[in-house]
C-alpha cells in the first residue's frame, strides 16, 4: 500500500493521558459512549418507573424510597415525581443520549480514521468537549439529590412554569435551575465539539480524500456538526436568559401580572413565547442532529452488506444537506397552538411538508438498493433494516403532525409522543446499536457474538413496536401526554392499552440485557477479529491494527484512489476494492 | 433464515398496524376521535382522513416493499447484481412528484380546515365568555345582563370566596358578572371565548369541540365555536403546567336556549 511517511506522534504511557484525560479522538469516543451507554439505561429505568407508575399508581417500588423520601414515599411515585422523572428521562435521552451517541461517540472514533487523519484538528479542544459534557450530565443528575428534586417542566422547559422559581411546584427551586445550568454547559461542550468536527473535515483529510470521496457517514457527521454550530449557539443564550430569569430577577420569559400558588410575582414585560422560539429554533434542528448521523450510519453499513453502492450515495448526501437546510424554516411547528399569530402557522407548516420528500427520496433509494443486492444478513444490518422501517413509520405520522389543522386535534397526545420516539428516538438508536456491531471488532480487536445480536434486534423490533404503535391510537381517542395518572372519563377506557404498552416496555428493556451482555462478553471473551471482518473499502479497516494505533496509520498517511464504495467489482482482494488500493477495478457490472 | 424471520415480520407489523387505521372501530370506539359536535369540525376530520389514507398507503406499501426485498435478496450469495430499474433518477422524480402533488394538495386542503377556526372573526352576536387557566383548575366568566365584564385583578383572587378572576367590589362592570367551575353554553349558539392566563402556561382541549389552544401568559387570546349537540363534556389541560396536570378538567355542558337562561337566573341569584 503506498503510503506518505509522516512524524510520528508518541503514544501516551500513564493511565491518566492515556484513558482519563485522553487527546486521542478514539478513546475520546469511546468515553462519549461510555456516557451514553450510562445515560441510556438510566433513561429507560426511568421510562420503567414511568410506565409502572402509569398503569399501578399505587404500587410500591422497592427500594425508590430511598432514592427520594418525598416524590416516592414508601416507593410510591407522586403525581409530581412522575413529571420529575419524566423531565430527566427527555433530558437524558435528547442531550446525553441521541446527541452523544450517533454524533459525538461514533464521529470522534471514526470521522478522523474514515478521513485518513491522525486526530481531531483540536484534540485539546476535543478533550474539553468530552469532559464539560461530563459536568454538564453531573451537574443534571445531582438534581436527583437536592432539595424536593429535578424539576418537573419537561425537557422542553416552557416558561413561565420553569422560569419563576420555587413557587409553581416541586423540583422548581434549585433542580429547575441546575438543569439550566446542565444545559447551558452542554450547550458549550456541543459548540467545541461541533467546530472540531467542522475543521477537522475541512482540513485533515488525507491525500486523494476529495470531499466527494469521503463515505456517507462522514458526510452525515459533518453536515450535522454544521446544524449542531447553529442550533446550541441558540440555545446557550436562551439557557442563560432562563438562568438570569431564576437567579437574577430578569424578566426576559416572564409577563407581569402572574398569581403563582397565590404569590404575585414580581416579574414585569417578558415573553414566554420568546422561550418556546428560542428553544424551538434549537429543538428542531435537534431532531436532525439525532437522526443524520444515524441515517449516514444505516447507510454506510448497508452499502457494504449489500455489496453494491445505493442507486446513488450522493442523492443521500444532498438530501441530508437538504433536511438540515430545512431544519432552520420549521421550528414553529411545534407552536402552532402557542398563541403566535396564526399566518405563521402556514408558513411553518409548508416547509415541514416539503421535508417529506428529501426523506422518501432517502427511503426510496435505501428501497431501490436492496432490489438486486447480495444482502448480507448480521446483527449490523438487521439493524439497519429495523431503522428504515422505524424510519418510515415514525416519518409517516409526521405527515399529519405537519398540518395546523390536524394538529388542533392531536397536538399534545400520545400521536405526538409515539411519531418523535419512533423517529427520533428507536431509528436513532437502532443506528447506534448497527454502528455498534459494525465497528466492535474494529474498536477492540473482536467479535460479537452474531447468535445473540440477532436475538438482541428481533426481541427489540418487535418490542419497539409494541411499545410505540399503539402510542397513535392513544392519540387519536385523544390521550394527553405528561399525565401521571389516567382519571378523566374518557381515558380510563384507554387503560388497558396502556397496560400492554407497560409490559412491553418492560419486556424490551429486558431484552437489552442481551447487547449488554454480549458487549461486555465480547469485549473479553469474543472471538479475535480479522483486520477487515466485513470486506468494507473505507479507511477505517486500512488501518494497521485493530483498535487502531494512537497516530491511528502507524506513522503513515493513507493515499485514496477511489470513490468510497467499490463493490460488486473484479480485483485482486474480491469483489471489493479498498479506497486506499491504488489497483483499478476489473469491471462494474 | 434470519432475512425470511425479518420479511415476515415487518409484513405482519404493517398489516396489523393497518387494520386500526383502515377501520378505526377495531379497538372499540375509544381508540379514534369521538364524533364531532362542532360547526368547524368537519372539515379537520375531512383532513385527518385524507392524510390516513395517502400516509397509510405509503406506510404500508414502503414496508411491504422492504420485506419483500429483504425476502428476496436477503441472504442471496454471488447472485448477478442489477441496479433497480430506472436507477435513482426515477426514484427521486417519483417522490418529487407524488410527496410534492401531497404536499400541495393537503397544504391547500389544510388552510381552509385552519382558516375556519383561526381567521374567520366570531360574529357580532357571539356570546363572549372569558375563561382563565390557573394551576389546576379552568374558571368562566360571564358579563350578566350588562353584557361588560368586569376588570380583572391578579393580586385580588380569592379561590376560597368564589373570586375566581379577581374582580373589585367597586367596579359596576363586575356587579352583575356570573363566575363558574363549570362552562355551560346554549346549543346552536357561536361562543367567543377569550383566554386568560393567572400563572403558568395552561391549554384548552375539548375533543368533541375538535378545539386546542395554549393559554399563554399575558397574552390574551381568544377562540370561536359553536357546539351542535347538547351534552356533557371533559376540557382537560394540554399544556404541562405542574404536579396537578393531569388532574386539572373541567365540564362544559351544552345546553338548550331554555335551560341556559333558567341556570343563569340561578346563577345570578
Amino acid at each position: 500500500m503506498p503510503e506518505q511517511a509522516v512524524h510520528v506522534h508518541q503514544a501516551p504511557t500513564g493511565f491518566i493521558r492515556k484513558y482519563v484525560f485522553s487527546l486521542d479522538h478514539k478513546i475520546i469516543g469511546l468515553q462519549y459512549y461510555a456516557l451514553a451507554f450510562v445515560a441510556v439505561f438510566t433513561g429507560m429505568v426511568l421510562s420503567w418507573l414511568m410506565r409502572i407508575h402509569l398503569v399501578w399508581p399505587n404500587a410500591p417500588i422497592p427500594g425508590l424510597g430511598l432514592l427520594s423520601k418525598t416524590g416516592a414515599p414508601g416507593g410510591i411515585v407522586t403525581p409530581e415525581y412522575y413529571l420529575q422523572l419524566m423531565t430527566m428521562h427527555g433530558t437524558l435521552m435528547v442531550f446525553f443520549v441521541l446527541t452523544n451517541a450517533p454524533f459525538a461517540a461514533f464521529g470522534n472514533y471514526f470521522l478522523p480514521i474514515q478521513i485518513g487523519a491522525e486526530d481531531m484538528a483540536f484534540p485539546r479542544f476535543n478533550m474539553m468537549s468530552f469532559w464539560t459534557t461530563f459536568i454538564a450530565f453531573c451537574v443534571l443528575v445531582s438534581a436527583f439529590f437536592v432539595g424536593d428534586g429535578p424539576p418537573l417542566s419537561g425537557w422542553t422547559a416552557y416558561a413561565p412554569l420553569s422560569a419563576v422559581g420555587g413557587d409553581p411546584g416541586p423540583g422548581q427551586a434549585v433542580g429547575q435551575t441546575l438543569w439550566g445550568l446542565s444545559i447551558f454547559i452542554f450547550c458549550i461542550a456541543s459548540l467545541l465539539g461541533s467546530l472540531n468536527f467542522i475543521a477537522t473535515t475541512l482540513d485533515l483529510r488525507t491525500k486523494g480524500m476529495t470531499l466527494s470521496r469521503m463515505p456517507i457517514v462522514s458526510w452525515a457527521w459533518f453536515i450535522t456538526s454544521c446544524i449542531a454550530l447553529l442550533a446550541f449557539a441558540v440555545l446557550l443564550p436562551a439557557c442563560l436568559l432562563l438562568i438570569l430569569d431564576r437567579v437574577a430577577g430578569t424578566s426576559f420569559f416572564v409577563p407581569s401580572g402572574l398569581n403563582i400558588s397565590d404569590h404575585m410575582q414580581p416579574h414585569q414585560g417578558g415573553s414566554p413565547l420568546l422561550w418556546q422560539h428560542l428553544f424551538w429554533f434549537f429543538g428542531h434542528p435537534e431532531v436532525y442532529i439525532a437522526i443524520l448521523p444515524a441515517i449516514g450510519i444505516v447507510s454506510h453499513i448497508l452499502i457494504c452488506n449489500m455489496r453494491k453502492d445505493m442507486l446513488s450515495h450522493k442523492v443521500l448526501v444532498y438530501c441530508m444537506m437538504a433536511i438540515g437546510f430545512l431544519s432552520y424554516m420549521v421550528w414553529g411547528h411545534h407552536m402552532f397552538l402557542s398563541g403566535m399569530n396564526p399566518f405563521s402557522a402556514l408558513v411553518f407548516s409548508f416547509p415541514t411538508l416539503v421535508i417529506t420528500i428529501p426523506a422518501t427520496i432517502m427511503t426510496l433509494i435505501w428501497l431501490g438498493s436492496l432490489y438486486g443486492s447480495n444482502l448480507r444478513i448480521n446483527s449490523a444490518s438487521l439493524f439497519c433494516l429495523g431503522f428504515i422501517s422505524m424510519f418510515v413509520s415514525g416519518g409517516v405520522s409526521g405527515f399529519f403532525l405537519a398540518q395546523p389543522s390536524i394538529d388542533i386535534y392531536l397536538h399534545a397526545t400520545y400521536f405526538v409522543v409515539g411519531h418523535f420516539h419512533m423517529v427520533m428516538g428507536v431509528a436513532a438508536i437502532m443506528g447506534v446499536f448497527a454502528g455498534t456491531y459494525f465497528w466492535f471488532p474494529k474498536m477492540t480487536g473482536r467479535m460479537m457474538n452474531e447468535t445473540l445480536g440477532k436475538w438482541h434486534f428481533f426481541l427489540t423490533f418487535i418490542g419497539t413496536y409494541a411499545i410505540f404503535m399503539p402510542f397513535h391510537y392513544l392519540g387519536l381517542a385523544g390521550n394527553v401526554r405528561r399525565y401521571s395518572a389516567f382519571t378523566d372519563d374518557y381515558l380510563v377506557p384507554l387503560v388497558p392499552v396502556h397496560k400492554f404498552i407497560t409490559f412491553a416496555a418492560l419486556f424490551t428493556g429486558a431484552a437489552q440485557l442481551i447487547f449488554i451482555f454480549n458487549l461486555f462478553y465480547s469485549r473479553f471473551k469474543g472471538a479475535p477479529a480479522p483486520a477487515n471482518p466485513w470486506e468494507c473499502t473505507s479507511l477505517e479497516w486500512s488501518t494497521p491494527s485493530s483498535p487502531p494505533p494512537f497516530d491511528n496509520f502507524g506513522g503513515k498517511h493513507p493515499v485514496v484512489y477511489h470513490d468510497p464504495y467499490q463493490y460488486g467489482v473484479k480485483s485482486s482482494t474480491g469483489d471489493y476494492l479498498m479506497q486506499t488500493s491504488p489497483e483499478q477495478a476489473g469491471q462494474t457490472p | 433464515m434470519s432475512s425470511k424471520i425479518f420479511a415476515v415480520l415487518v409484513i405482519v407489523i404493517a398489516l396489523a398496524s393497518a387494520v386500526p387505521i383502515i377501520h378505526h372501530s377495531f379497538l372499540g370506539a375509544t381508540v379514534a376521535p369521538p364524533q364531532d359536535i362542532s360547526t368547524h369540525g368537519y372539515e379537520i376530520d375531512k383532513q385527518m382522513d385524507e392524510t390516513m389514507l395517502e400516509a397509510g398507503l405509503s406506510f404500508l406499501a414502503a414496508q411491504l416493499v422492504l420485506g419483500f426485498f429483504v425476502w428476496q435478496f436477503g441472504g442471496r450469495k454471488d447472485g448477478v447484481l442489477k441496479n433497480f430499474p430506472g436507477g435513482a433518477k426515477y426514484l427521486v422524480l417519483a417522490a418529487v412528484l407524488l410527496v410534492g402533488a401531497e404536499v400541495i394538495a393537503l397544504g391547500a386542503m389544510g388552510t381552509k380546515a385552519w382558516a375556519k377556526v383561526y381567521f374567520d372573526k366570531p360574529s357580532a352576536d357571539a356570546m363572549p365568555v372569558q375563561v382563565q387557566a390557573g394551576q389546576f383548575a379552568f374558571y368562566f366568566h360571564y358579563p350578566g345582563p350588562d353584557g361588560k365584564f368586569g376588570t380583572i385583578h391578579p393580586e385580588k383572587i380569592d379561590e376560597g370566596s368564589g373570586n375566581y378572576f379577581g374582580l373589585a367590589d367597586d367596579d359596576p362592570a363586575a356587579k352583575d358578572d356570573i363566575q363558574s367551575g363549570e362552562f355551560v353554553i346554549p346549543v346552536n349558539r357561536e361562543i367567543h371565548l377569550m383566554m386568560h392566563g393567572k400563572d403558568v402556561g395552561h391549554s384548552f382541549y375539548v375533543r368533541e369541540l375538535r378545539i386546542q389552544q395554549d393559554f399563554v401568559p399575558g397574552i390574551d387570546l381568544s377562540m370561536h365555536f359553536t357546539a351542535t349537540k347538547i351534552g356533557r363534556y371533559e376540557i382537560v389541560c394540554t399544556q404541562l403546567c405542574g404536579l396537578g396536570h393531569y388532574n386539572m378538567k373541567a365540564y362544559l355542558n351544552v345546553m338548550s336556549q331554555e335551560d341556559f337562561d333558567k341556570w343563569l337566573k340561578s346563577q345570578a341569584g
